[in-house]
């Protein structure tokens, strides 16, 4: 009992550092599969093979990859500025693996004797975490493309400032129908008011808004103005290349796992199975992770398919659409709970 | 005169009224209409020939790398020297130098065979008048399209070279297909 409000810390210290190791480690090894697998769905998706030189099946495609960004020469504009420069990309992936934490992969389990969640950390303020997290990386965004000195990087950072604001209330908006219904803000208690129903039924809306909302986020297509690579070269991230380039990448595809993380718990149910299925614990984890999956094979069917908004477009859909639409949502979900 | 279609012709198509109910609607159907294209595109695979293991079959009159052809029951080039495919030659890629047949060196079946005949495929633009021009269809265009060379030099094929048998690489497009 410490902090915030109710928080179980009843591992021992070495429980929740090895916990942390494994997710990381876990997360981070999927990561590069699952640029692999968005580029070969997406070439699919386009009557394409994708990538299938490097590897089985192109699988290896990331390894080879890695290894020509990590021997890139560092190299930096001239107007750039300072340090900021280089703590942005730091900035953008810190944040972003800091919101695996919360992601639950599962219930409290008795391994060898302890009791261990499968999640990193189960705040009481949940979903607030996510989101204060999510304005943090704000900073990645913005001090990287300002930072870099160059207008492309800067227009890129302009539009995501506010293309992030601006979806993140509706974002916010949508998950608290979520959190009346339950009842809770944990995660994990927000899992266990599911079983039964999951919420994307009696919250749809709620759902439909989050998603939107989600590709905003997270700067996926049809929202990826803050790229652009038609108009703005790369984005925020234009001046950068190596390592650097590479956190952002993986800050972008660590920022889907967490959302699609978030949505899998708040509104498909976390671990739970559908049909009064039961597993034992151990499956927990899988069956978040092939949720996660299906949820990331969403993403990318999404940036298939859609064009990209123009600027005015993606406002107006933010705070003329979404904004009343998760409001309304919100005080029907409020009326329905109180009576 | 101009065209002036009578009523039953001209379809109006109006932009639907400014309905944000009915746009919401329609901007649903029309991105789930989308996702299905999509989604469509992965059930039909992907239609990606794999250029260097696979190649699209050629056609039997695809010009491609030029043939010097012999006669079949003599062995004998079927080139007789005359120039004729050098002076079509909008490219001017050809060389021929002509020399008489002996009786103890025939290489020809006419007067005159061609001594030195070159062709500098990179300068060769593949129009096939070469063929068309000569006379005993001594020249043909193959089917070989794959002929890039790392020096400028080596695409300078000779007599030697063209009348070699070429190496099928190139695989030909069976009837009807």
């Amino acid at each position: 009992m410490t902090g915030f409000g109710v928080v179980f810390y009843f591992e021992p210290w070495w429980v929740q550092i090895v916990k942390s190791l494994v997710i990381f480690v876990v997360v981070f090894a999927i990561l590069p599969v699952l640029i692999v697998y968005e580029r070969k769905l997406l070439g699919r998706m386009q009557s394409r093979i994708g990538p299938n030189r490097v590897g089985p099946f192109g699988f290896a495609q990331p390894l080879a990859e890695i290894v020509k960004f990590a021997v890139k020469e560092p190299f930096r504009t001239t107007t750039s500025v300072g340090v900021l420069y280089r703590v942005a990309p730091a900035i953008a992936i810190l944040t972003a693996i800091g919101g695996l934490a919360l992601v639950p992969f599962g219930d409290v389990q008795h391994v060898f004797g302890q009791r261990v969640g499968l999640y990193g950390i189960d705040v009481s303020v949940g979903p607030l975490y996510v989101f204060a997290l999510a304005g943090i990386s704000f900073y990645g965004i913005m001090l990287g493309g300002w930072a870099s000195g160059s207008k492309y990087s800067f227009l890129g950072a302009m539009r995501g400032a506010a293309q992030l604001i601006s979806y993140e209330v509706s974002q916010g908006l949508s998950l608290v129908g979520v959190v009346i219904t339950a009842g809770t803000l944990s995660l994990t208690q927000i899992v266990h008011a599911q079983e039964g129903l999951w919420y994307f039924i009696p919250q749809f809306a709620g759902f439909i808004i989050f998603t939107v909302a989600a590709f905003a986020e997270t700067n996926r297509a049809p929202f990826d103005l803050v790229e652009a690579d038609a108009e703005l070269v790369g984005g925020y991230f234009t001046e950068y290349g190596g390592t650097p380039f590479v956190s952002y990448l993986f800050a972008e595809y660590a920022n889907m796992i967490v959302v699609s993380g978030i949505a899998v718990t708040m509104f498909f149910g976390g671990w739970l199975l559908p049909f009064g299925l039961h597993p034992p614990g151990w499956v927990d984890p899988i069956v978040v992770l092939v949720k996660i999956f299906i949820f990331f094979s969403f993403f990318v069917w999404v940036r298939a398919t859609l064009p990209r908004l123009r600027y005015d477009q993606l406002m107006s859909l933010g705070w003329k659409i979404l904004l009343p639409l998760a409001t309304l949502n919100l005080l029907v979900t409020a009326v329905l709970v109180a009576t | 005169m101009t065209y002036n279609p009578g009523p039953d012709v001209i379809e109006v198509i109006r932009v639907p009224a400014r309905n944000p109910i009915a746009g919401a609607y329609r901007t649903f159907g029309e991105t789930l209409r989308g996702l299905k294209t999509t989604f469509a595109r992965v059930v039909e695979g992907p239609v990606t020939i794999q250029y260097p293991e696979e190649k699209t079959p050629v056609y039997p009159r695809f010009r491609g790398r030029h043939k010097l052809h012999r006669f079949e029951d003599t062995g004998l080039e079927k080139c007789v020297g005359c120039s004729l495919c050098a002076a079509a030659c909008p490219a001017d890629c050809i060389r021929v130098v002509a020399a008489e047949n002996t009786p103890d060196n025939r290489v020809s079946a006419g007067e005159r065979y061609a001594a030195v005949y070159e062709i500098n495929l990179s300068r060769c633009i593949f129009c096939g008048y070469c063929e068309i021009a000569c006379p005993f269809d001594a020249i043909t265009m193959g089917h070989d399209y794959e002929m890039s060379d790392y020096t400028r030099s080596d695409l300078i094929f000779t007599k030697e070279m063209l009348l070699a048998e070429a190496i099928e690489r190139t695989p030909l497009r069976a009837e009807g297909e």
